[in-house]
Protein backbone atom coordinates (compact mmCIF):
# COMPACT_ATOMS: atom_id res chain seq x y z
CA UNK A 1 0.00 0.00 0.00
CA UNK A 2 2.73 2.63 1.09
CA UNK A 3 4.90 1.88 -1.87
CA UNK A 4 1.90 2.36 -4.37
CA UNK A 5 1.31 5.57 -2.70
CA UNK A 6 4.99 6.47 -3.41
CA UNK A 7 5.04 5.79 -6.86
CA UNK A 8 2.00 7.79 -7.01
CA UNK A 9 3.65 10.62 -6.04
CA UNK A 10 6.48 10.26 -7.70
CA UNK A 11 4.30 10.06 -11.31
CA UNK A 12 2.58 13.10 -9.37
CA UNK A 13 5.84 15.17 -9.04
CA UNK A 14 6.62 14.43 -12.25
CA UNK A 15 3.38 15.68 -14.10
CA UNK A 16 4.10 18.79 -12.02
CA UNK A 17 6.99 19.60 -13.03
CA UNK A 18 6.36 18.53 -17.11
CA UNK A 19 3.68 20.80 -16.74
CA UNK A 20 5.65 24.04 -15.43
CA UNK A 21 8.29 23.21 -17.75
CA UNK A 22 5.63 23.02 -20.94
CA UNK A 23 3.79 26.45 -19.45
CA UNK A 24 7.18 28.11 -19.16
CA UNK A 25 8.64 27.27 -22.48
CA UNK A 26 5.17 27.81 -24.42
CA UNK A 27 4.54 31.11 -23.00
CA UNK A 28 7.92 32.73 -22.81
CA UNK A 29 9.72 30.93 -26.13
CA UNK A 30 7.50 33.22 -28.50
CA UNK A 31 8.06 36.17 -26.70
CA UNK A 32 11.79 35.08 -26.62
CA UNK A 33 12.47 34.68 -30.33
CA UNK A 34 10.59 38.06 -31.26
CA UNK A 35 13.37 39.14 -28.95
CA UNK A 36 16.23 37.32 -30.92
CA UNK A 37 14.59 38.36 -33.89
CA UNK A 38 14.57 42.29 -33.69
CA UNK A 39 17.97 41.87 -33.62
CA UNK A 40 19.13 39.31 -36.46
CA UNK A 41 19.59 39.81 -39.82
CA UNK A 42 16.21 39.73 -41.66
CA UNK A 43 16.91 37.37 -44.34
CA UNK A 44 18.28 34.62 -41.76
CA UNK A 45 15.11 35.14 -39.90
CA UNK A 46 12.88 34.22 -43.01
CA UNK A 47 15.38 31.66 -43.29
CA UNK A 48 14.64 29.67 -40.21
CA UNK A 49 18.31 30.22 -38.71
CA UNK A 50 17.45 32.48 -35.88
CA UNK A 51 15.89 30.12 -33.60
CA UNK A 52 17.91 30.08 -30.28
CA UNK A 53 20.06 33.12 -30.67
CA UNK A 54 20.38 36.17 -32.72
CA UNK A 55 21.84 36.17 -36.10
CA UNK A 56 23.78 38.99 -37.64
CA UNK A 57 23.29 41.27 -34.85
CA UNK A 58 21.75 44.53 -36.30
CA UNK A 59 20.28 47.70 -34.38
CA UNK A 60 18.93 49.09 -38.49
CA UNK A 61 14.99 47.77 -37.72
CA UNK A 62 15.10 50.07 -34.40
CA UNK A 63 17.20 52.89 -36.61
CA UNK A 64 14.07 52.62 -38.33
CA UNK A 65 11.46 52.61 -35.50
CA UNK A 66 13.31 56.01 -34.11
CA UNK A 67 12.15 57.29 -37.22
CA UNK A 68 9.20 56.64 -37.16
CA UNK A 69 7.06 59.90 -36.66
CA UNK A 70 3.95 58.46 -36.77
CA UNK A 71 4.93 55.84 -33.93
CA UNK A 72 6.20 58.20 -31.94
CA UNK A 73 3.18 60.35 -32.20
CA UNK A 74 0.89 57.16 -31.35
CA UNK A 75 2.92 56.52 -28.48
CA UNK A 76 3.01 60.11 -27.20
CA UNK A 77 -1.08 59.91 -27.69
CA UNK A 78 -0.93 56.70 -25.67
CA UNK A 79 1.07 58.43 -22.72
CA UNK A 80 -1.36 61.08 -22.74
CA UNK A 81 -4.53 59.04 -22.45
CA UNK A 82 -3.15 56.45 -20.28
CA UNK A 83 -1.99 58.78 -17.73
CA UNK A 84 -5.31 60.85 -17.62
CA UNK A 85 -7.30 58.24 -18.25
CA UNK A 86 -5.97 56.13 -15.71
CA UNK A 87 -6.69 59.40 -13.11
CA UNK A 88 -9.83 59.93 -14.71
CA UNK A 89 -10.48 56.15 -13.87
CA UNK A 90 -9.40 56.51 -10.09
CA UNK A 91 -11.71 59.63 -9.79
CA UNK A 92 -15.05 58.36 -10.82
CA UNK A 93 -14.36 54.78 -9.52
CA UNK A 94 -13.14 55.07 -6.22
CA UNK A 95 -15.67 57.80 -4.66
CA UNK A 96 -19.06 55.34 -5.84
CA UNK A 97 -16.86 52.96 -4.52
CA UNK A 98 -16.48 54.04 -0.89
CA UNK A 99 -20.26 55.17 -0.75
CA UNK A 100 -21.39 51.82 -1.84
CA UNK A 101 -19.49 50.03 1.16
CA UNK A 102 -20.70 52.24 3.47
CA UNK A 103 -23.88 50.49 5.18
CA UNK A 104 -25.40 53.19 6.44
CA UNK A 105 -26.22 54.16 2.88
CA UNK A 106 -29.56 54.35 2.02
CA UNK A 107 -29.37 53.92 -1.77
CA UNK A 108 -26.57 50.84 -1.35
CA UNK A 109 -28.67 48.36 -2.66
CA UNK A 110 -30.61 49.88 -5.63
CA UNK A 111 -27.33 51.40 -6.94
CA UNK A 112 -25.40 48.52 -6.20
CA UNK A 113 -27.95 46.87 -8.55
CA UNK A 114 -27.85 49.97 -10.85
CA UNK A 115 -23.83 49.43 -11.27
CA UNK A 116 -23.77 45.72 -11.38
CA UNK A 117 -26.75 45.65 -13.84
CA UNK A 118 -24.38 47.29 -16.20
CA UNK A 119 -21.74 44.09 -16.24
CA UNK A 120 -24.06 41.80 -17.57
CA UNK A 121 -26.38 44.27 -20.00
CA UNK A 122 -25.21 47.31 -22.43
CA UNK A 123 -27.08 48.63 -24.61
CA UNK A 124 -24.58 47.77 -27.29
CA UNK A 125 -22.49 49.16 -29.73
CA UNK A 126 -24.34 51.39 -31.92
CA UNK A 127 -26.26 52.94 -29.05
CA UNK A 128 -23.31 53.93 -27.09
CA UNK A 129 -21.79 55.73 -30.60
CA UNK A 130 -24.68 57.31 -30.58
CA UNK A 131 -24.47 58.44 -26.99
CA UNK A 132 -20.63 59.40 -27.54
CA UNK A 133 -21.81 61.37 -31.19
CA UNK A 134 -24.24 63.26 -29.59
CA UNK A 135 -22.41 64.50 -26.86
CA UNK A 136 -19.92 65.85 -29.28
CA UNK A 137 -16.83 63.58 -27.96
CA UNK A 138 -16.21 61.30 -30.62
CA UNK A 139 -13.01 62.35 -32.63
CA UNK A 140 -11.33 64.19 -29.58
CA UNK A 141 -8.78 63.07 -27.58
CA UNK A 142 -11.28 63.82 -24.60
CA UNK A 143 -13.04 59.89 -25.78
CA UNK A 144 -10.33 58.14 -24.88
CA UNK A 145 -9.64 59.56 -21.60
CA UNK A 146 -13.32 60.09 -20.43
CA UNK A 147 -15.10 56.79 -22.07
CA UNK A 148 -15.46 53.91 -20.27
CA UNK A 149 -13.25 55.20 -17.33
CA UNK A 150 -15.93 53.72 -15.17
CA UNK A 151 -15.26 49.99 -14.71
CA UNK A 152 -17.57 48.16 -12.37
CA UNK A 153 -15.46 45.61 -12.01
CA UNK A 154 -12.92 47.63 -10.75
CA UNK A 155 -15.85 49.37 -8.39
CA UNK A 156 -16.22 46.30 -6.79
CA UNK A 157 -12.67 45.52 -6.09
CA UNK A 158 -12.26 48.86 -4.62
CA UNK A 159 -15.88 48.11 -2.75
CA UNK A 160 -14.85 45.23 -1.05
CA UNK A 161 -11.56 46.64 -0.04
CA UNK A 162 -13.31 49.65 1.90
CA UNK A 163 -15.77 47.16 3.40
CA UNK A 164 -13.23 45.32 4.80
CA UNK A 165 -10.91 47.25 5.35
CA UNK A 166 -12.31 50.73 7.12
CA UNK A 167 -14.56 49.88 10.26
CA UNK A 168 -17.46 52.12 10.85
CA UNK A 169 -15.64 52.26 14.19
CA UNK A 170 -13.23 54.56 12.59
CA UNK A 171 -15.59 56.84 11.05
CA UNK A 172 -17.68 57.17 14.79
CA UNK A 173 -14.36 57.79 16.46
CA UNK A 174 -13.55 60.58 13.70
CA UNK A 175 -17.18 61.89 13.93
CA UNK A 176 -16.51 62.31 17.84
CA UNK A 177 -13.40 64.07 16.82
CA UNK A 178 -15.40 66.69 14.69
CA UNK A 179 -14.54 65.33 11.03
CA UNK A 180 -17.12 65.70 8.44
CA UNK A 181 -17.98 63.43 5.78
CA UNK A 182 -16.23 64.46 2.84
CA UNK A 183 -12.70 65.44 5.16
CA UNK A 184 -12.76 61.75 6.58
CA UNK A 185 -13.10 60.55 3.32
CA UNK A 186 -10.10 62.75 2.50
CA UNK A 187 -7.67 62.65 5.29
CA UNK A 188 -8.66 58.89 6.44
CA UNK A 189 -9.95 56.30 3.71
CA UNK A 190 -7.67 57.77 1.14
CA UNK A 191 -4.15 56.98 2.94
CA UNK A 192 -5.61 53.79 4.61
CA UNK A 193 -6.10 52.21 1.00
CA UNK A 194 -3.22 53.34 -1.08
CA UNK A 195 -2.99 49.35 -1.85
CA UNK A 196 -6.56 49.35 -3.79
CA UNK A 197 -6.13 52.79 -4.92
CA UNK A 198 -2.81 51.68 -6.68
CA UNK A 199 -4.38 48.31 -7.76
CA UNK A 200 -7.24 50.00 -9.76
CA UNK A 201 -4.71 52.68 -10.80
CA UNK A 202 -2.28 49.98 -12.68
CA UNK A 203 -5.75 47.90 -14.48
CA UNK A 204 -6.67 51.22 -15.78
CA UNK A 205 -3.15 52.00 -16.98
CA UNK A 206 -2.21 48.31 -18.88
CA UNK A 207 -5.85 48.51 -20.00
CA UNK A 208 -5.32 52.14 -21.75
CA UNK A 209 -1.82 51.28 -22.49
CA UNK A 210 -3.75 48.33 -24.57
CA UNK A 211 -6.65 50.09 -25.99
CA UNK A 212 -7.81 49.86 -29.32
CA UNK A 213 -11.13 49.29 -30.07
CA UNK A 214 -12.54 52.75 -28.99
CA UNK A 215 -9.73 54.39 -30.80
CA UNK A 216 -11.02 52.34 -33.88
CA UNK A 217 -14.42 53.63 -33.43
CA UNK A 218 -14.59 56.81 -32.35
CA UNK A 219 -11.54 58.13 -34.02
CA UNK A 220 -11.03 59.45 -37.30
CA UNK A 221 -7.92 62.18 -37.37
CA UNK A 222 -4.75 60.73 -37.48
CA UNK A 223 -2.72 62.51 -35.05
CA UNK A 224 -4.88 61.42 -32.44
CA UNK A 225 -4.32 57.69 -32.81
CA UNK A 226 -2.93 56.08 -30.31
CA UNK A 227 -0.03 53.26 -30.16
CA UNK A 228 -2.08 50.29 -30.89
CA UNK A 229 -4.05 52.01 -34.05
CA UNK A 230 -0.80 52.62 -35.76
CA UNK A 231 1.00 49.53 -34.79
CA UNK A 232 -2.28 47.58 -36.30
CA UNK A 233 -1.50 49.79 -39.52
CA UNK A 234 2.19 48.90 -39.46
CA UNK A 235 2.11 44.93 -38.67
CA UNK A 236 -0.93 43.51 -39.88
CA UNK A 237 -1.52 45.97 -43.08
CA UNK A 238 1.85 46.24 -43.65
CA UNK A 239 1.59 50.16 -43.98
CA UNK A 240 4.94 51.02 -43.04
CA UNK A 241 6.17 52.73 -46.12
CA UNK A 242 3.03 55.16 -46.11
CA UNK A 243 4.15 57.93 -46.05
CA UNK A 244 6.68 57.07 -49.42
CA UNK A 245 9.77 56.36 -46.80
CA UNK A 246 12.72 55.69 -49.30
CA UNK A 247 11.93 52.16 -51.43
CA UNK A 248 14.79 50.33 -52.98
CA UNK A 249 13.78 46.85 -54.26
CA UNK A 250 10.69 44.63 -53.01
CA UNK A 251 12.31 41.65 -50.73
CA UNK A 252 14.70 44.32 -49.16
CA UNK A 253 11.47 46.27 -47.98
CA UNK A 254 9.72 42.90 -46.64
CA UNK A 255 12.81 42.55 -45.44
CA UNK A 256 13.48 45.51 -43.75
CA UNK A 257 9.71 45.42 -43.19
CA UNK A 258 10.08 42.26 -40.80
CA UNK A 259 12.83 43.51 -38.99
CA UNK A 260 10.71 46.67 -37.95
CA UNK A 261 7.62 44.52 -37.22
CA UNK A 262 9.88 42.36 -34.76
CA UNK A 263 11.43 45.94 -33.42
CA UNK A 264 7.73 47.27 -33.65
CA UNK A 265 6.52 44.70 -31.16
CA UNK A 266 9.53 45.27 -28.44
CA UNK A 267 9.11 48.95 -28.33
CA UNK A 268 5.51 48.90 -27.93
CA UNK A 269 4.94 46.34 -25.54
CA UNK A 270 8.45 46.57 -23.06
CA UNK A 271 7.34 49.19 -21.21
CA UNK A 272 4.14 47.37 -19.58
CA UNK A 273 6.71 44.20 -19.21
CA UNK A 274 9.63 46.33 -17.81
CA UNK A 275 7.03 47.25 -14.98
CA UNK A 276 4.84 44.15 -14.69
CA UNK A 277 7.46 42.00 -12.68
CA UNK A 278 8.08 44.21 -10.08
CA UNK A 279 4.08 45.12 -9.65
CA UNK A 280 3.00 41.82 -10.09
CA UNK A 281 1.80 41.27 -6.37
CA UNK A 282 -0.55 44.33 -6.42
CA UNK A 283 -1.97 42.84 -9.71
CA UNK A 284 -2.72 39.18 -7.91
CA UNK A 285 -3.78 41.04 -4.94
CA UNK A 286 -6.45 43.14 -7.27
CA UNK A 287 -7.56 39.46 -9.07
CA UNK A 288 -7.49 38.37 -5.18
CA UNK A 289 -10.06 41.13 -3.69
CA UNK A 290 -12.13 40.69 -6.59
CA UNK A 291 -12.59 37.29 -6.39
CA UNK A 292 -13.98 37.44 -2.43
CA UNK A 293 -17.06 38.47 -4.33
CA UNK A 294 -17.80 38.32 -7.81
CA UNK B 1 -22.65 61.71 0.09
CA UNK B 2 -24.93 62.79 -1.89
CA UNK B 3 -22.59 64.89 -3.84
CA UNK B 4 -21.50 61.93 -5.74
CA UNK B 5 -25.05 61.79 -7.05
CA UNK B 6 -24.78 63.92 -10.06
CA UNK B 7 -21.41 61.61 -10.84
CA UNK B 8 -23.33 58.79 -11.20
CA UNK B 9 -25.86 60.35 -13.67
CA UNK B 10 -22.39 61.24 -15.96
CA UNK B 11 -21.17 57.78 -15.70
CA UNK B 12 -24.50 56.24 -16.78
CA UNK B 13 -24.80 58.31 -19.88
CA UNK B 14 -21.80 56.29 -21.20
CA UNK B 15 -23.51 52.73 -20.05
CA UNK B 16 -26.97 51.11 -21.23
CA UNK B 17 -29.43 53.89 -20.08
CA UNK B 18 -29.30 56.80 -22.37
CA UNK B 19 -29.39 54.73 -25.54
CA UNK B 20 -32.28 54.18 -24.33
CA UNK B 21 -33.72 57.75 -25.19
CA UNK B 22 -32.02 57.49 -28.64
CA UNK B 23 -34.26 54.49 -29.55
CA UNK B 24 -37.34 56.34 -28.41
CA UNK B 25 -36.55 59.71 -30.06
CA UNK B 26 -36.81 58.00 -33.35
CA UNK B 27 -39.80 57.29 -35.03
CA UNK B 28 -41.40 53.74 -34.11
CA UNK B 29 -40.27 50.59 -36.17
CA UNK B 30 -41.84 48.00 -34.05
CA UNK B 31 -40.00 44.59 -34.24
CA UNK B 32 -39.14 45.23 -38.02
CA UNK B 33 -35.02 45.00 -37.61
CA UNK B 34 -35.17 42.39 -35.15
CA UNK B 35 -37.49 39.80 -37.62
CA UNK B 36 -35.34 41.28 -40.51
CA UNK B 37 -31.97 39.78 -38.75
CA UNK B 38 -33.61 36.44 -37.65
CA UNK B 39 -35.04 35.85 -40.88
CA UNK B 40 -32.06 37.06 -42.85
CA UNK B 41 -29.85 34.63 -44.61
CA UNK B 42 -26.36 35.43 -42.83
CA UNK B 43 -28.17 35.08 -39.69
CA UNK B 44 -27.56 30.58 -38.96
CA UNK B 45 -23.96 31.28 -40.04
CA UNK B 46 -23.20 34.01 -37.84
CA UNK B 47 -25.05 32.39 -35.33
CA UNK B 48 -23.10 29.05 -36.11
CA UNK B 49 -19.51 30.98 -36.03
CA UNK B 50 -20.57 32.73 -32.60
CA UNK B 51 -21.35 29.90 -30.51
CA UNK B 52 -18.87 27.34 -32.33
CA UNK B 53 -16.04 29.82 -31.21
CA UNK B 54 -17.53 30.55 -27.91
CA UNK B 55 -18.21 26.98 -26.85
CA UNK B 56 -15.12 25.69 -27.98
CA UNK B 57 -13.24 28.67 -26.54
CA UNK B 58 -15.12 27.72 -23.07
CA UNK B 59 -14.57 23.78 -23.21
CA UNK B 60 -10.90 24.16 -24.58
CA UNK B 61 -9.41 26.83 -22.31
CA UNK B 62 -11.76 26.61 -18.88
CA UNK B 63 -10.18 23.72 -17.45
CA UNK B 64 -6.75 24.71 -17.80
CA UNK B 65 -6.21 27.46 -15.48
CA UNK B 66 -7.95 25.20 -12.77
CA UNK B 67 -4.74 22.46 -13.76
CA UNK B 68 -1.95 25.50 -13.84
CA UNK B 69 -3.41 26.18 -10.07
CA UNK B 70 -3.34 22.89 -8.93
CA UNK B 71 0.14 22.61 -10.53
CA UNK B 72 1.17 25.89 -9.10
CA UNK B 73 0.19 25.06 -5.73
CA UNK B 74 2.59 21.88 -5.55
CA UNK B 75 5.80 23.38 -6.38
CA UNK B 76 7.78 23.71 -3.32
CA UNK B 77 10.40 26.51 -3.94
CA UNK B 78 8.82 29.69 -3.28
CA UNK B 79 11.41 31.61 -5.78
CA UNK B 80 10.69 28.92 -8.20
CA UNK B 81 6.95 29.35 -8.53
CA UNK B 82 7.15 32.97 -8.15
CA UNK B 83 9.04 33.12 -11.25
CA UNK B 84 6.75 30.15 -13.30
CA UNK B 85 4.08 32.43 -11.94
CA UNK B 86 5.33 35.73 -13.30
CA UNK B 87 6.40 34.29 -16.75
CA UNK B 88 2.92 33.05 -17.16
CA UNK B 89 1.13 35.70 -16.31
CA UNK B 90 3.26 38.01 -18.56
CA UNK B 91 1.70 38.09 -21.99
CA UNK B 92 -1.70 38.77 -20.84
CA UNK B 93 -0.35 42.11 -20.57
CA UNK B 94 0.38 42.09 -24.32
CA UNK B 95 -1.99 43.89 -26.15
CA UNK B 96 -4.33 42.11 -28.68
CA UNK B 97 -2.99 43.88 -31.73
CA UNK B 98 0.56 42.60 -30.96
CA UNK B 99 -0.63 38.81 -30.07
CA UNK B 100 -2.37 38.95 -33.36
CA UNK B 101 0.70 40.22 -35.18
CA UNK B 102 3.04 38.05 -33.36
CA UNK B 103 0.81 34.80 -34.54
CA UNK B 104 0.66 36.32 -38.45
CA UNK B 105 4.42 36.27 -37.81
CA UNK B 106 5.38 32.87 -36.23
CA UNK B 107 2.54 31.88 -38.74
CA UNK B 108 3.50 33.20 -42.08
CA UNK B 109 3.26 30.44 -44.81
CA UNK B 110 6.55 31.79 -46.50
CA UNK B 111 9.19 32.72 -43.79
CA UNK B 112 6.71 31.62 -40.35
CA UNK B 113 9.00 29.27 -37.95
CA UNK B 114 5.72 26.77 -37.83
CA UNK B 115 5.78 26.36 -41.32
CA UNK B 116 9.36 26.30 -41.39
CA UNK B 117 9.39 23.45 -38.42
CA UNK B 118 6.80 21.58 -40.20
CA UNK B 119 8.56 22.16 -44.03
CA UNK B 120 11.70 20.41 -42.73
CA UNK B 121 10.05 17.45 -41.15
CA UNK B 122 8.62 16.79 -44.36
CA UNK B 123 5.03 18.57 -44.04
CA UNK B 124 3.73 21.51 -46.28
CA UNK B 125 3.53 24.87 -46.23
CA UNK B 126 -0.21 26.22 -44.86
CA UNK B 127 -1.47 29.47 -44.65
CA UNK B 128 -3.03 29.10 -41.28
CA UNK B 129 -4.39 32.63 -41.09
CA UNK B 130 -5.89 32.32 -44.54
CA UNK B 131 -7.53 29.44 -43.88
CA UNK B 132 -11.52 28.80 -42.48
CA UNK B 133 -10.42 26.30 -41.11
CA UNK B 134 -8.36 26.48 -38.62
CA UNK B 135 -9.65 30.52 -37.73
CA UNK B 136 -11.66 28.90 -34.55
CA UNK B 137 -8.05 27.00 -33.41
CA UNK B 138 -5.85 29.76 -33.67
CA UNK B 139 -8.25 31.87 -31.92
CA UNK B 140 -8.70 29.61 -29.07
CA UNK B 141 -5.16 28.96 -29.02
CA UNK B 142 -3.59 32.05 -28.83
CA UNK B 143 -6.25 32.86 -26.43
CA UNK B 144 -5.19 29.77 -24.32
CA UNK B 145 -1.63 31.05 -24.61
CA UNK B 146 -2.65 34.49 -23.57
CA UNK B 147 -4.74 34.28 -20.22
CA UNK B 148 -4.25 31.05 -18.75
CA UNK B 149 -1.57 32.03 -16.40
CA UNK B 150 -3.88 34.59 -15.71
CA UNK B 151 -6.90 33.09 -15.12
CA UNK B 152 -5.13 30.66 -12.59
CA UNK B 153 -4.75 33.47 -10.10
CA UNK B 154 -8.13 33.40 -8.84
CA UNK B 155 -7.97 29.15 -8.12
CA UNK B 156 -4.17 29.53 -6.84
CA UNK B 157 -5.86 31.89 -4.19
CA UNK B 158 -8.81 29.99 -3.23
CA UNK B 159 -6.03 26.78 -2.85
CA UNK B 160 -3.68 28.90 -0.84
CA UNK B 161 -6.44 29.56 1.42
CA UNK B 162 -6.95 25.56 2.24
CA UNK B 163 -6.63 24.73 5.62
CA UNK B 164 -3.16 22.98 6.28
CA UNK B 165 -4.67 20.68 8.82
CA UNK B 166 -6.52 19.05 5.81
CA UNK B 167 -3.62 17.94 4.39
CA UNK B 168 -1.84 16.96 7.27
CA UNK B 169 -4.73 15.08 8.04
CA UNK B 170 -5.17 13.36 4.70
CA UNK B 171 -1.41 12.40 5.01
CA UNK B 172 -1.90 10.11 8.16
CA UNK B 173 -4.88 8.67 6.81
CA UNK B 174 -2.37 7.43 4.25
CA UNK B 175 -3.64 9.79 1.38
CA UNK B 176 -1.29 10.47 -1.86
CA UNK B 177 -1.11 13.47 -3.62
CA UNK B 178 -3.23 12.08 -6.06
CA UNK B 179 -6.34 11.62 -3.21
CA UNK B 180 -5.47 15.03 -2.01
CA UNK B 181 -6.36 16.29 -5.19
CA UNK B 182 -9.55 14.86 -5.30
CA UNK B 183 -11.07 14.63 -1.84
CA UNK B 184 -8.92 17.85 -0.77
CA UNK B 185 -8.44 20.60 -3.65
CA UNK B 186 -11.44 20.14 -6.01
CA UNK B 187 -13.78 20.25 -3.40
CA UNK B 188 -12.44 23.69 -2.01
CA UNK B 189 -12.40 25.11 -6.05
CA UNK B 190 -16.00 24.07 -6.42
CA UNK B 191 -17.58 27.15 -5.73
CA UNK B 192 -14.99 29.23 -7.38
CA UNK B 193 -15.25 27.47 -10.76
CA UNK B 194 -19.14 27.50 -11.01
CA UNK B 195 -19.19 31.29 -10.58
CA UNK B 196 -16.60 31.79 -13.30
CA UNK B 197 -18.18 29.25 -15.29
CA UNK B 198 -21.61 31.38 -14.76
CA UNK B 199 -19.78 34.76 -15.84
CA UNK B 200 -18.46 32.96 -18.53
CA UNK B 201 -21.27 31.32 -19.85
CA UNK B 202 -22.93 35.29 -19.81
CA UNK B 203 -20.65 36.35 -22.35
CA UNK B 204 -21.17 33.52 -24.68
CA UNK B 205 -22.98 35.37 -27.44
CA UNK B 206 -20.53 38.16 -26.91
CA UNK B 207 -17.25 36.70 -28.16
CA UNK B 208 -14.69 38.98 -28.46
CA UNK B 209 -14.64 41.49 -31.57
CA UNK B 210 -11.32 42.88 -31.24
CA UNK B 211 -9.12 39.34 -31.67
CA UNK B 212 -11.84 38.32 -34.38
CA UNK B 213 -11.63 41.64 -35.80
CA UNK B 214 -7.90 41.87 -36.52
CA UNK B 215 -7.53 38.02 -37.27
CA UNK B 216 -10.58 38.56 -40.19
CA UNK B 217 -9.49 38.56 -43.72
CA UNK B 218 -11.40 37.74 -46.92
CA UNK B 219 -10.34 34.29 -47.16
CA UNK B 220 -11.11 33.40 -43.48
CA UNK B 221 -14.46 35.34 -43.53
CA UNK B 222 -16.61 32.04 -43.69
CA UNK B 223 -15.66 31.43 -40.49
CA UNK B 224 -14.41 34.46 -38.99
CA UNK B 225 -17.44 36.36 -39.37
CA UNK B 226 -19.17 36.58 -35.62
CA UNK B 227 -21.98 38.45 -34.12
CA UNK B 228 -19.75 41.24 -32.78
CA UNK B 229 -17.80 42.07 -36.34
CA UNK B 230 -21.38 41.69 -38.19
CA UNK B 231 -22.53 44.64 -35.51
CA UNK B 232 -19.70 46.70 -35.76
CA UNK B 233 -19.82 46.74 -40.02
CA UNK B 234 -23.45 46.28 -40.12
CA UNK B 235 -23.36 49.88 -37.99
CA UNK B 236 -20.62 51.61 -38.48
CA UNK B 237 -19.01 50.96 -41.97
CA UNK B 238 -22.88 51.21 -43.67
CA UNK B 239 -24.28 52.86 -41.28
CA UNK B 240 -27.90 50.84 -40.80
CA UNK B 241 -27.98 52.14 -37.41
CA UNK B 242 -31.42 50.99 -36.35
CA UNK B 243 -30.10 47.32 -38.21
CA UNK B 244 -27.40 47.64 -36.06
CA UNK B 245 -29.20 48.32 -32.96
CA UNK B 246 -31.19 45.67 -33.08
CA UNK B 247 -29.05 42.40 -33.78
CA UNK B 248 -26.69 43.83 -30.54
CA UNK B 249 -29.45 44.17 -28.40
CA UNK B 250 -30.70 41.06 -29.65
CA UNK B 251 -27.69 39.16 -28.88
CA UNK B 252 -27.16 41.40 -25.31
CA UNK B 253 -31.10 39.76 -24.40
CA UNK B 254 -30.03 36.02 -25.11
CA UNK B 255 -26.81 36.88 -22.97
CA UNK B 256 -28.74 37.84 -20.14
CA UNK B 257 -31.30 35.50 -20.47
CA UNK B 258 -28.47 33.00 -20.88
CA UNK B 259 -26.49 34.08 -17.60
CA UNK B 260 -29.57 34.38 -15.72
CA UNK B 261 -30.72 30.65 -15.99
CA UNK B 262 -27.58 29.39 -15.91
CA UNK B 263 -27.22 31.30 -12.47
CA UNK B 264 -30.78 30.10 -11.59
CA UNK B 265 -29.45 25.89 -12.37
CA UNK B 266 -26.48 26.51 -10.29
CA UNK B 267 -28.56 28.11 -7.37
CA UNK B 268 -31.08 25.57 -7.60
CA UNK B 269 -28.12 22.67 -7.60
CA UNK B 270 -25.41 23.79 -5.80
CA UNK B 271 -26.59 26.64 -4.12
CA UNK B 272 -23.81 28.98 -5.77
CA UNK B 273 -24.77 32.11 -7.62
CA UNK B 274 -23.96 35.71 -8.54
CA UNK B 275 -26.41 37.31 -6.65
Amino acid sequence: MARRIKTGDLAFDLIVFLICAVTVVAVAYPLYFIVIASFSDPVAVRSGEVWLSPKGATLEGYRRIFENERLWRGYLNTILYTVAGSFFGLAVTIPPAYALSRRDFRLRKPLNFYFIFTMFFSGGLIPTYMVVNKVGLSNSAWVMIVLWGFNTYNMIIARTFFESNVPSELLDAARIDGCGTTRFFLKIVLPVSQAVISVIFLFNVVWKWNEYFTALIYLRDQALMPLQIVLREILLQNDMFRNGQGASGASTIANLGDLIKFGIIIVSTVPVMVLYPFLQKYFQKGVMIGAVKG
Amino acid sequence: MFNYAPMYGVLMAFENFSPVKGILGSPWAGLKYFDRFVHSYQFSALFVNTLGLSLYLLLASFPLPIILALTFNRVRGRAARGAIQTISYAPHFISVVVVVSMMSILLSPTSGLVNLLSQSLGGKAVNYLAEPSWFKTLYVASDIWQHTGWNSIIYFAALSAIDPELYDAAKVDGAGAWLQVIRIELPCLAPTIVVLLILNTGSIINVGFEKTYLMQNALNLSSSEVIATYVYKVGLQSLQYSYSAAIGLFTNVISFVLLAAVNLFARRVGGASLW
